[in-house]
């Protein structure tokens, strides 16, 4: 798709993701804000969302961030899955739209939120299609602050000893989580290095450069090993007085800067 | 004599013809007995390595894809290290995932508290929507896991290192949400499953010799409970005694005082492990430290 195109829907996802979370009055817009543009080349000109003749999509996805809820209900409803009226009802006691995804929302595969679990779901359903010889790949995307949880790396070391090169994974690098600076929480450095002596194929690039997003999916599909994409991306891109700055990992915007965050999208 | 582990590993090695089967191990294999099932299908084996949470993550994810999953490790690392990934990921998402804990409770032995879980039942069974299993002898142990292949969503099912009596014949059936009573005494209940339900039935036989006439349930079905035998055993006869290999803290004897408090209030008893760690010492003598033993429940009766 035109990279014009991309950029256009990306821009309708985060007025979509402001409003949600202003309409929720909580949430997590600066982690949602940041993974916007991965999740819109995915699911607009990556994936292949149809089924197979089990049943199963073709290309699966898993959110293991969670919290980037907004993002994700949002994108899955600009591809038909969910009823574009439906977002306002997020974290709503009547909805369905749960603050964290769960697989009882049409288009949602598996339930997360409880960080550092996705990339395990995800090896674990690319053995299911090396066993069976299918087609397709399973894309996860994983926070940078959730990299702090072993899990992942349990399972980076799975994918591995798999050569589970059907695996392809985002890190949406934004540097910030809720205490702050990520490097200030904990040592989430040398990344490259430590995914790639985990037996990784890694590719850095701007998370929020459409043509970089859409050109490294293309060669991880060419890689022997499982995929690791760490996508330099700014915490609540898109809105000026958002960006970079950690308290906005999991708050709603007033009405005063709802609206200026709206007009900015609108531009 | 057999473990259920034991015949779990049979179980598995029985169905693997099956191309739809999948079997998760984290380095414990030979102590699952998952060891049979790796050796003849080793391309549908797969271990994880020590990584409990993610031998967990990886069997939901084979299961959502329509695979049929067996995932094993001890009781201990199963339900306690991966509880938030049986939690959140297994439960939550309804994922049709096996959960075989082997090792569980006190009868681990020699290994001593560490490895010997007597809080899974009670983990396991406040997980919204999980269903909970502990066969008591080779043949249940295999009916059970039959069942399970039948039912929809995520199942714990409590598996044992000892060898255990053989209880049941083939003409058994079991049942979600089942039991199975044996006898019709008048005097009194035992309630057990798993390991204890043959500690329960030598109890009933030496009782029965001394005039006091007992009926004992196999509760294998700990989730959900059956609570219409419960509350029949309640009204028929005169004492209940529960005994477990677990915590008195939210094992079957706190289910089974649950069921009661809310339809026929009565006196239970409970034997298993009080609020404390197990102990090291070989299964039969730490059975005997904790009480788990016939001529313990026979006391219980006697002393009317």
């Amino acid at each position: 798709m035109d990279v014009s195109k991309l950029e256009s829907i990306a821009k309708n996802i985060r007025r979509d993701i402001i409003d949600m979370v202003y309409n929720a009055k909580s949430g997590h817009p600066g982690g949602a804000l940041s993974c916007t543009d991965i999740l819109v080349a995915l699911y607009h000109d990556k994936m292949n969302l149809n089924l197979d003749e089990n049943g199963q999509r073709i290309d699966k996805f898993i959110l293991s961030k969670g919290h980037a809820a907004p993002a994700y209900y949002a994108v899955l409803s600009s591809v038909g899955f969910i009823p574009h009226e439906d977002l306002k009802t997020l974290r709503k006691i009547d909805s369905y739209l749960e603050g964290h995804p769960t697989n009882k929302i049409n288009g949602v595969d598996v339930s997360s939120g409880s960080l550092g679990q996705g990339l395990s779901i995800a090896n674990g359903m690319a053995l299911a299609k090396k066993l069976d010889k299918k087609e397709g790949y399973v894309y996860c995307l994983l926070g940078d602050g959730e990299i702090e949880e072993g899990q992942i790396w349990e399972a980076c070391m799975t994918a591995n000893k798999y050569k589970l090169n059907n695996v392809i994974a985002f890190l949406d690098y934004n540097k910030l989580q809720i205490d702050g600076n990520i490097l200030d929480v904990k040592s989430v450095d040398k990344l490259e290095e430590k995914f790639s002596s985990f037996g990784w194929n890694v590719q850095t690039i701007n998370g929020h450069d459409f043509n970089e997003i859409l050109s490294s999916i293309d060669k991880a599909k060419l890689s022997s090993e499982p995929n690791i994409i760490i996508a330099n991306t700014i915490k609540g891109k898109g809105v000026s007085f958002m960006e970079n700055v950690a308290s906005w990992h999991g708050k709603a915007p007033n009405d005063e800067e709802y609206k200026k965050a709206m007009e900015e999208l609108s531009k | 004599m057999k473990s259920t582990r034991k015949a779990y590993g049979e179980f598995l090695e029985s169905i693997g013809a099956n191309e739809d089967v999948v079997v998760l191990d984290a380095d414990l294999a030979s102590a699952t007995k998952t060891d049979m099932f790796q050796k003849k299908y080793p391309e549908r084996d797969i271990d994880v390595g020590i990584a409990e949470q993610d031998l967990v993550g990886t069997a939901c994810g084979l299961a959502l894809s329509g695979k049929t999953v067996f995932a094993s490790t001890f009781a201990m690392f199963m339900a306690g290290r991966a509880y938030d990934q049986i939690r959140n990921t297994a439960a939550y998402s309804h994922v049709n995932v096996n959960l075989c804990a082997t090792h569980a409770g006190v009868m681990v032995g020699e290994d001593g508290p560490t490895h010997q879980c007597i809080e899974d039942v009670a983990l396991m069974n406040v997980v919204p929507t999980m269903k909970v299993f502990s066969p008591a002898d080779d043949i249940s142990t295999k009916k059970i896991l039959s069942l399970c292949m039948k039912e929809d969503g995520p199942k714990y099912i409590r598996l044992g290192r000892s060898d255990v009596e053989d209880i049941y014949d083939e003409s058994y059936e079991f049942k979600l949400g089942g039991s199975h009573t044996f006898g019709d005494g008048k005097d009194g209940t035992i309630f057990a499953y798993g390991p204890t339900v043959s500690i329960a039935l030598n109890a009933q036989k030496d009782l029965a010799n001394e005039g006091i006439n007992v009926r004992v349930v196999d509760l294998y079905s700990i989730k959900p409970v059956d609570k219409e035998a419960i509350i029949k055993c309640a009204k028929e006869t005169e004492r209940l005694v529960s005994i477990e290999d677990h915590s008195v803290i939210g094992g079957i004897g706190s289910i089974i005082a649950n069921v009661l408090c809310e339809s026929y209030p009565k006196k239970l008893e409970k034997i298993g492990i009080q609020d404390r760690f197990g102990k090291s010492g070989s299964a039969k003598a730490v059975y005997e430290y904790f009480g788990l033993t016939k001529e313990n429940i026979e006391n219980k009766f006697k002393k009317i």
